[in-house]
């Protein structure tokens, strides 16, 4: 039996603050492979070159914070968000 | 209750206004000014960016705390987003309550969690013409963003 092939989802993202200017984008669509949030920053970071680490950041996704291990499906809309900085 | 973001001044007459009650002995509020410096260089201007739809979710999380915590009546908060000048309320916090410590106890907690939680971002345009994402508080990475 042949390895099955890796599960490609179609996701969203978008990008704020300093990682918006290092991304040079606001938002893309694209495929991945990654099962995982925390799988899709290291491709991203690998991709586009980002500097900030994982420690720094958190994630969201539809809107919401999620854990590092959440697992992507398709269509979901993804955030990797900078330390903040309000007020 | 309510937190909100706004591009233009934040109206902080009418929102104390609204807040008015005649069962509340008292009202503390906080404003975080646009002030003119920040790690010994002069600030121009700022500007706020943020990730309204979460900004206002996690907001209104923070307010709902603390009106479980403690014992107050009210707490509404509004946040700029934009390019803001100096002197300009950048955020503002105001909480009525019966007694006075709660409402200062109050109106630190949601301030010091908004700073902390709420993913809103300041880049701070300097008088040497460079300008910066300023960093986190809490980590002490080099983001790089000189």
């Amino acid at each position: 039996m042949s390895p099955s092939e890796p599960i490609v989802r179609q996701v969203r993202l978008r990008y704020f603050a300093v990682l918006r200017e290092r991304a040079g984008i606001s938002s893309e669509e694209r495929e991945t492979i990654s099962t995982t949030v925390e799988e899709l920053y290291d491709e991203i970071k690998e991709e586009k070159g980002l500097d900030l680490e994982k420690k720094f950041i958190r994630i969201a996704c539809n809107g919401d914070f999620v854990d590092f291990n959440y697992s992507l499906s398709d269509g979901d809309e993804v955030v990797f968000i900078p330390p903040v900085a309000g007020g | 209750m309510s937190f909100d973001l706004t591009s233009g001044p934040i109206a902080v007459d009418i929102i104390r206004q609204g807040m008015m009650s005649q069962d509340c002995g008292g009202f503390v509020a906080f404003e975080g000014w646009v002030r003119d410096y920040n790690d010994g260089k002069a600030v121009l201007r700022l500007e706020y960016e943020a990730y309204a739809e979460l900004a206002i979710l996690e907001g209104h999380r923070i307010i709902n705390e603390a009106l479980e915590q403690f014992p107050v009546k009210d707490i509404r908060s509004v946040h700029r987003v934009g390019l803001l000048d100096l002197k300009e309320v950048a955020v503002w916090v105001g909480v009525t309550a019966i007694h006075r410590e709660e409402a200062f106890d109050a109106c630190r907690y949601v301030i010091n969690e908004i700073k902390s939680r709420v993913p809103i971002w300041k880049k701070e345009f300097f008088a040497d013409g460079t300008t910066d994402w300023t960093r986190c508080q809490n980590c002490s990475g080099d983001l790089g963003n000189k």
